[in-house]
């Protein structure tokens, strides 16, 4: 299904579609397992009485923080603001008191700086109005400085400041501005809720995507398990905006971004390289919804869409739930077993595992899967690997995973990284998810990957010296 | 509230859910048709041979694993897998001590050496039975015709042979049909090569079954079909070709495909994933090797059969294909190699 918006007026020069296959090699098919939310609609969460709020919640600089202990602080009032050009701002979840500015547990085990905030509890909860970001006379550097002003970074999970993504490199032509609706994550449907519910916000915020990038043609691709999404879609396009709605078979990881321009535009982003290299740029749905809520009313993210699942919860759904509520809390209010021994933020297939229900919700917590004692699934024998080409045929970049693993286990490596493109790997997890000998392929490249990293920077630092 | 410990596991969390030993159990299905007609064709002495193979082989491998301080990696399934293939491999009335020397030589030379399960450059069966072949080679061609009367209950004065004698031939022997060819050029009809009632090794006679447990493994994706379709199509085109040059020298391209051990080692061992090439393009051109190598020995060399040379230095060819034939990385202009 297709429904070009801009009546037939199409450039011809830069438009070579995927018109053949509407996919990616390879992939994998993980049970869906969307059905038990898909259907619910948005809800707001309660506001927790204490708000945990890290400052490291993108791929950055940590915000520097503005504001001191015993502080009373609005919603949507500024905490904390950019460290540099490679940092977002974080703003007030909650009306509360500044309790306290200490360092806070994040999901990677560590403690990093933060600020605790106790929530009035007969606050209206009102957000002040800042100063809008009007999309007739904002230059496109205007709106940049707006969307990174707004805190505003990918809700798709890799929380990767936006600004950034957006800006243009000199030399290079934004054509293709892709908005990724994918999902292809099991058990997560708030980019599809937000889709069915948030239509307008996600038209003004492509509007906004345009203005910045000078994006000639726009591409929503949904998976074909969101069908009554990308209809819905279709039908609200604006008869002035050059948008398609695509839909592309199930598989994943098509929501990775090289998977999806492959998808959508038949071109490989080349290796080591952007999406801007093949003249595209990818945004997620929620993220653009968000830049077209936010940016009118010149105010900061404070919420998120999260899908909250699993056979260890009673309530699940699709919540608005503030940055910043702790876990534990959130656990609580949807009705957690008693006995939950496993719970990962993000989806099965790329989320990361809790250590500490202490942690908070963070700006690119997509979902929080919960798991009782009782469906946890075993702990399976390791095998030798051999060698059934299972994750060859999944790999979705043609690595040769088992090749990779049993380098990794001689540590090799530069092997790895020379020969065997070690470093295009993603870490989407399809090698890990189909091998038969349970041999854990990706946490072997996640770690090989780091070793090469230091490595590097050690020889480039002598090189320096 | 919430005072179990937390399972911490690195993504991703969910699994395809099938396992290596779940592999190796299904190929054990797989070839229970054919052990099942290797008895019903041979009688007890095959059901003699094929259950001292496997004793042989779990029991090296249980052996030299304790022996090396590891914990046994008999529940795996593969040695049961080397044992049954090993006996599949012999003459039905193959004398039971030269079958047990063979079971420790597939385990212990063809597999633990390596470095046990995955490490084994060749296929452990097939090093079993090239060393019976060297060390005995009367024996492993004394042929023995199928679907004798008394076949299960009279035990052959060769297959009880005494420990390191040589066997006592029984009176009655019968050719296989590939020696028949080789010898006296006489071709078999293929309706009986396909069914499996001629002389052979205790499981190579029946095609139909070999196939229908091939596709059995294919269609739950525990086999790489593309192997034996490889080494089939390349015998049958390659046969076909010398058929039409000369039909009176050389035998026609189903006799090829049906007769000795083709059907049997295109479907059960060239598709060991351990010594087969890790990508689709790979394969093929590993089977079309094998195939390649087939013909060449069974029409110019000097044995009437091949196939167990040529899955061998297919398996040798093996690390040379992975190494040679990688696919393109997304992203990246050229294979390299």
């Amino acid at each position: 299904m297709q429904k070009n918006g801009s009546k037939g007026e199409k450039n011809s020069t830069d438009t070579v579609l995927n018109l053949q296959s509407h996919t990616f090699r390879h992939g994998v098919h993980p049970p869906e397992n969307k059905e038990e939310t898909n259907k619910l609609p948005i809800r707001q969460f309660p506001f927790s009485p204490l708000i945990i709020l890290p400052m490291q919640q993108h791929i950055g600089a940590p915000s520097r923080i503005i504001v001191k202990e015993g502080q009373e602080v609005v919603r949507g009032q500024l905490l904390a603001e950019a460290n540099g050009y490679m940092s977002v701002p974080v703003h007030a979840p909650v009306s509360g008191k500044i309790r306290k500015i200490a360092k806070v547990p994040v999901i990677s085990g560590q403690m990093t700086e933060g600020i605790y905030i106790e929530t009035f509890h007969y606050s209206g909860q009102e957000v002040n109005e800042g100063i809008p970001i009007s999309l007739d006379t904002a230059t496109p550097e205007q709106i940049l400085k707006g969307i990174q002003d707004a805190g505003i970074v990918g809700l798709g999970g890799a929380a990767f400041p936006t600004h950034v993504k957006l800006k243009i490199p000199e030399g290079k032509v934004c054509g293709h501005l892709i908005i990724n609706g994918i999902e292809c994550e099991p058990y997560l449907t708030t980019d599809h809720r937000v889709m069915l519910e948030q239509a307008n916000d996600i038209f003004i915020g492509i509007r906004y995507l345009i203005k910045a990038t000078g994006a000639k043609q726009v591409i929503i691709g949904i998976e074909g398990n969101k069908q009554d999404a990308a209809d819905h879609l279709s039908k609200l396009i604006p008869a002035d905006l050059p948008v398609t709605v695509q839909v592309v078979p199930v598989k994943y990881p098509q929501g990775a971004e090289k998977m999806l321009i492959t998808s959508l535009l038949g071109k490989e982003v080349p290796s080591g390289g952007l999406p801007i290299d093949v003249n595209a740029v990818v945004v997620n749905v929620a993220t653009t919804a968000e830049i077209g809520r936010l940016l009118p009313h010149g105010q900061g993210i404070q919420e998120r869409v999260i899908t909250i699942t699993g056979p260890g919860v009673k309530k699940k759904g699709n919540y608005l739930i503030p940055v910043g509520t702790p876990l534990r809390y959130v656990l609580e209010q949807v009705g957690a077993a008693e006995n939950i021994s496993e719970v990962y933020m993000g989806g099965p297939m790329m989320g990361v595992a809790v250590s500490n229900l202490d942690i908070s919700i963070v700006k690119g917590t997509s979902g929080i899967v919960v798991f009782g004692e009782d469906n946890i699934p075993k702990t399976e024998k390791i095998f030798p690997c051999i060698k059934c080409g299972a994750c060859v045929d999944a790999c979705p970049i043609s690595l040769n995973p088992s090749k990779l693993g049993i380098l990794a286990k001689s540590e090799g490596y530069d092997t790895m990284a020379e020969e065997f493109h070690l470093m295009d790997c993603f870490e989407c997890g399809s090698c890990s998810f189909v091998c038969p000998s349970n041999i854990p392929l990706v946490q072997y490249f996640r770690l090989s990957k780091g070793i090469i990293r230091k490595r590097n920077a050690e020889k480039t630092a002598k090189a320096n010296v | 509230m919430f005072s179990k410990t937390l399972h911490i596991s690195t993504s991703p969390h969910i699994r395809q859910g099938m396992s290596t030993d779940m592999i190796m159990r299904h190929v054990v299905y797989a070839m229970m048709p054919l052990v099942i007609f290797a008895v019903v064709s041979f009688g007890i002495n095959a059901l003699l041979v094929i259950v001292t193979a496997v004793a042989s082989s779990v029991l090296t491998e249980h052996a030299l694993c304790r022996w090396s301080g590891k914990s046994s990696t008999v529940s795996d399934w593969s040695a049961v897998i080397t044992g049954i293939l090993l006996g599949l491999t012999l003459p039905p009335i193959f004398p039971l001590w030269m079958t047990f020397l063979g079971g420790i030589v597939s385990i212990a030379i063809g597999k633990f050496v390596f470095g046990g399960l995955g490490s084994n450059a060749f296929n452990p069966a097939l090093v079993g039975r090239a060393f019976l072949q060297a060390a005995f080679p009367v024996a492993i061609t004394t042929w023995h015709p199928s679907f004798l009367e008394g076949r299960f209950y009279s035990i052959s004065k060769s297959v009880a042979a005494f420990p390191f004698s040589t066997p006592v031939v029984d009176g009655i022997s019968g050719a296989t049909p590939l020696t028949a060819f080789k010898f006296d050029k006489v071709t078999a009809d293929t309706a009986d090569l396909a069914f499996g009632f001629i002389s052979g090794s205790t499981g190579e006679t029946s095609a139909v079954l070999i196939i229908l447990g091939g596709i059995y493994l294919a269609v739950r994706k525990m086999m790489n079909w593309r192997i034996p379709v490889a080494i089939l199509t390349t015998v049958f085109v390659l046969s076909g070709i010398l058929d039409l040059i000369d039909n009176q020298v050389y035998p026609s391209p189903q006799f090829m495909l049906f007769s000795g051990g083709l059907m049997l080692g295109a479907v059960f061992m060239a598709t060991d994933m351990v010594g087969s090439p890790i990508t689709p393009k790979g394969v093929v051109v590993y089977g079309a090797f094998i195939g390649l190598i087939v013909v060449v020995i069974r029409i110019w060399g000097g044995l009437p059969e091949g196939v167990m040379y040529a899955i061998l230095l297919g398996n040798a060819l093996t690390p040379h294909i992975d190494n040679l034939i990688r696919p393109r990385v997304y992203g990246t202009k050229k294979t390299k190699s």
